[in-house]
C-alpha cells in the first residue's frame, strides 16, 4: 500500500498550507460541509475506523454515544499527549502534517456538533506545538477554521493545550481533568465522556492519528478505506518500530502487513542488528504482553494480534535481541510505572512501587525464590482493581516476563548475577532507586 | 502556638515530609506575559479560569526560571482559585521547578527503548562529565541533570532533551562534545528533531 498519511513527510515544505491545499487538501472538509452531520457519523462508522491511541474502539460508535440532547456544549479533545513507551507516531503527524489533523479536527466537530477542539499536546513536544501553532493561525487566515468557514455558517475553533510530563494524561478522562486544570488523575467510569466529559459537557476524545484518518475516509468514501485493510481493521496505520533494529522509525502500511514483515522486511526495520537474534518484541507499546520471534507470522492488525496473546495498542513495537536481559527490561519498565502512577488508586500507587523494589532486588543479585510468588501475587492484587487501565497495564511486563523467561529470573537468584554473556548491562545500574 | 512546652511548634515546625514551597521574592507577570495569559484564557469558557493553569505556570516558570509559593499566590488570584490548587498541580507534573536550576536542563530518557540503546551510559557519562549525580546542579549553576521518562523519540535513541529543545542519537562517546558545545554555542549545538528537513 502506498503511504496516505506520511506520503509528504519528508519533503521539504511539505507541512505547509500551499502544498496541503495543492494536494488536494480540505476537500474532505469542503465535502463533510455539505453533508448532514449524521451521515458522516455513518460514513466513519460503515469505514470501520478504529481508535489509533490504543484501545482500538470503533470511532464512528463513539461519535454517535455523544449526547445530542444535552443542553451543554460539546467538545473534542484531541489526545495528542502520547506517552506510552514506544510510540512516536502522531509525533510525526503533527509536525509534518498539521493540516491533516487539523481538517479531522473540523470534520469531527462538525460530526458530533462542537464548536471547539483541545488539541491536549504532551508538554516535551514545544517544537511540534510551535509548528502546529503556526499552521493552525494560518487555517484560521485562510478560512478553514473560525466562523463561517467555507461561507457553510458552521464555526469551529482549534485549541492547543500543553501538558507538563504525565503519562496518565493520555488516559481519556484524567486528559480532560488535565484540561480543567487539574492533576491528571483518571474518573470515575461511567458516566463516560460521551456524555459527561470536559466540563461535564458531552466530549469525544480521539486520538491524533484517530482524526487524521477521519478526513480521507470523507474524502474517498467508507468502503474504499475499510478495503485497504483487512475486515475490521480497515485503513492505513502508522507502526513505530523501535529498540534493536538496523532501521528504527515510523512506517505506514496496511493492517495486512505481518508483524515478521515490520521487524525483519527490508522495507521497513530491516531485522535485529549484525550477529544478533530476535528475543523478545513488545507489539503495543510497553504496556502489551511480551510476544516470542515464533509468534511473529500474524497480521499487525488488532484482532490478529489480540488472537496471537497480545494487543496492537498503539503500534508502538519494541524490538530486543538476545543481549536484553528480561529481569532488567522488567525492572525498566516498572521504575516507569511507579513513577508515572498518578497515585489515585492505592493498589496501583503501592503495588508499581513494590514491584520495582523487588524487581530491583532480584535484578542486582540479591533476590530469593519466593521474590517471583511474591511478584505474581502482587500483580495479581493490583489487576483488574483500579480506575484505569493504568494498573494492568503496569502489571503485564512482569507477568509475561515471568511466564515466558522464568528460567531468567531463576539465574540471577541462583547466580546472583545477569547470567547473560554480557555487556554493559551486567553492571550494576547507577545510583540507588 | 506550642501548646505543649517541649513540643517546638513554632514557625519552623513543619509536619510533613514535603517541603513547603519557596516564597521567593515578590512576583507579578510581566505586562506581555499578562496579556499573553489573558489571551489564553479567551479559550476557556469565563467561568473555566481554571484550565489556564498549566499555561500559566509554564509563564511563571518562564519568567522567574522556577516556581515560587508567591508565583502560585498570584497565579491563584488571576485565575480565581485558591493558592492550595495551585500547589496541588505544581507538585504533579514532572516539567515544572519548584527549585532554581541550571541553565542547561538536561533531560536524559531513561525508559526501554532508550535504555536498550545505551541511555544508562549517557548518563553515567554525564554525571562523571559534570560530577553529580541525577536530580543534581553542577557547581557552576550551568547544568541541571535530570532522568526522564519516555520522550516519544524512540527511532532515534537515545534522546536527550535540552531546556525544551532535543539532541537525539547521543552516544556515551559524543556526550563531552554535546557539553562543551553547549558551553560555547548553547541552543544551537543541539541536533534538534531529525524531522525539522527544513533546517537541515
Amino acid at each position: 500500500m502506498e503511504p496516505l498519511l506520511t506520503q509528504d513527510v519528508r519533503k521539504p515544505n511539505g507541512y505547509t498550507l500551499d502544498f496541503y491545499v495543492e494536494h488536494d487538501g480540505y476537500a474532505g472538509l469542503r465535502r463533510a460541509l455539505g453533508m448532514a452531520p449524521d451521515q458522516i457519523i455513518e460514513m466513519v462508522k460503515a469505514s470501520g475506523l478504529r481508535g489509533r491511541g490504543g484501545a482500538g474502539f470503533p470511532t464512528g460508535t463513539k461519535w454517535q454515544f455523544v449526547d445530542k440532547k444535552s443542553p451543554n456544549p460539546r467538545y473534542i479533545a484531541c489526545n495528542a499527549d502520547e506517552s506510552e513507551p514506544g510510540t512516536f507516531k502522531d509525533h510525526v503527524l503533527m509536525e509534518r502534517n498539521p493540516h491533516l489533523l487539523i481538517e479531522g479536527c473540523a470534520i469531527a466537530c462538525y460530526a458530533i456538533g462542537a464548536k471547539v477542539a483541545y488539541i491536549y499536546i504532551r508538554g516535551e513536544f514545544l517544537h511540534v506545538q510551535q509548528v502546529l501553532e503556526a499552521q493552525i493561525a494560518e487555517a484560521y487566515k485562510a478560512g478553514y477554521l473560525g466562523k463561517n468557514i467555507l461561507g457553510s455558517g458552521f464555526d469551529c475553533d482549534v485549541w492547543i493545550h500543553r501538558g507538563a510530563g504525565a503519562y496518565e494524561a493520555g488516559e481519556e478522562t484524567a486528559l480532560l481533568e488535565s484540561l480543567e486544570g487539574k492533576r491528571a488523575q483518571p474518573r470515575n467510569k461511567p458516566p463516560f465522556p460521551a456524555v459527561v466529559g470536559l466540563y461535564n459537557c458531552p466530549t469525544a476524545v480521539n486520538n491524533v492519528e484517530t482524526l487524521c484518518n477521519v478526513p480521507l475516509i470523507v474524502k474517498n468514501g467508507a468502503e474504499w478505506f475499510a478495503a485497504l485493510g483487512p475486515e475490521k481493521n480497515g485503513g492505513p496505520k502508522l507502526y513505530c518500530i523501535s529498540g534493536q533494529v538496523k532501521r528504527p522509525g515510523v512506517y505506514e502500511a496496511s493492517m495486512h502487513v505481518t508483524l515478521r514483515e515490520l521487524i525483519e522486511g527490508e522495507r521497513y526495520a530491516g531485522g535485529a542488528r549484525e550477529g544478533r537474534t530476535l528475543k523478545a518484541i513488545i507489539p503495543g507499546g510497553s504496556s502489551v504482553p511480551v510476544l516470542l520471534p515464533e509468534q511473529l507470522d500474524v497480521p499487525a492488525s488488532f484482532d490478529a494480534v489480540q488472537k496471537a496473546g497480545s494487543l496492537l495498542g498503539s503500534a508502538g513495537i519494541i524490538v530486543c535481541d538476545d543481549t536484553t536481559c528480561m529481569v532488567w527490561l522488567a525492572e525498566n519498565l516498572l521504575h516507569f510505572y511507579r513513577h508515572e502512577s498518578c497515585g489515585k488508586c492505592t493498589p496501583c500507587r503501592e503495588g508499581t512501587d513494590w514491584l520495582h523494589k523487588i524487581l530491583h532486588r532480584i535484578e542486582r543479585g540479591e533476590g530469593q525464590m519466593r521474590d517471583l510468588d511474591l511478584l505474581a501475587s502482587i500483580s495479581a492484587q493490583i489487576g483488574g482493581k483500579t480506575l484505569c487501565a493504568f494498573g494492568d497495564a503496569a502489571i503485564t511486563p512482569v507477568q509475561t516476563t515471568l511466564k515466558h523467561f522464568r528460567h531468567e529470573y531463576e539465574a540471577h537468584i541462583r547466580e546472583g548475577r545477569c547470567t547473560l554473556v554480557a555487556d554493559w548491562r551486567a553492571r550494576q545500574p547507577i545510583g540507588a532507586h | 502556638m506550642s501548646f505543649h512546652p517541649k513540643m517546638a511548634y513554632d514557625a519552623t515546625f513543619h509536619k510533613s515530609s514535603r517541603t513547603l514551597a519557596d516564597p521567593g521574592p515578590p512576583f507579578t507577570f510581566t505586562p506581555e506575559r499578562r496579556a499573553r495569559l489573558d489571551e489564553v484564557l479567551t479559550r476557556y469558557p469565563p467561568d473555566r479560569k481554571r484550565s489556564a493553569v498549566l499555561p500559566a505556570l509554564y509563564l511563571a516558570q518562564q519568567q522567574h526560571g522556577y516556581i515560587t509559593g508567591n508565583a502560585m499566590r498570584h497565579i491563584a488570584e488571576i485565575l480565581e482559585i485558591t493558592p492550595a490548587d495551585v500547589e496541588d498541580v505544581v507538585s504533579y507534573y514532572t516539567m515544572f521547578y519548584t527549585k532554581p536550576v541550571g541553565r542547561f536542563v538536561l533531560n536524559v530518557c531513561r525508559t526501554l527503548s532508550c535504555a536498550l540503546n545505551g541511555a544508562e551510559r549517557v548518563t553515567e557519562e554525564l554525571c562523571a562529565k559534570l560530577h553529580i549525580k541525577p536530580g543534581e546542579t553542577d557547581t557552576s549553576g550551568t547544568f541541571t541533570l535530570v532522568e526522564v521518562e519516555c520522550l516519544g523519540a524512540c527511532d532515534r535513541a537515545p534522546v536527550v532533551m535540552v531546556n525544551d529543545a532535543w539532541h537525539e542519537c547521543v552516544s556515551p562517546e559524543s556526550v563531552g562534545h554535546m557539553l562543551d558545545s553547549l558551553r560555547t554555542r548553547g541552543e544551537s549545538a543541539l541536533t534538534g528533531c531529525h524531522l525539522a528537513v527544513e533546517k537541515r
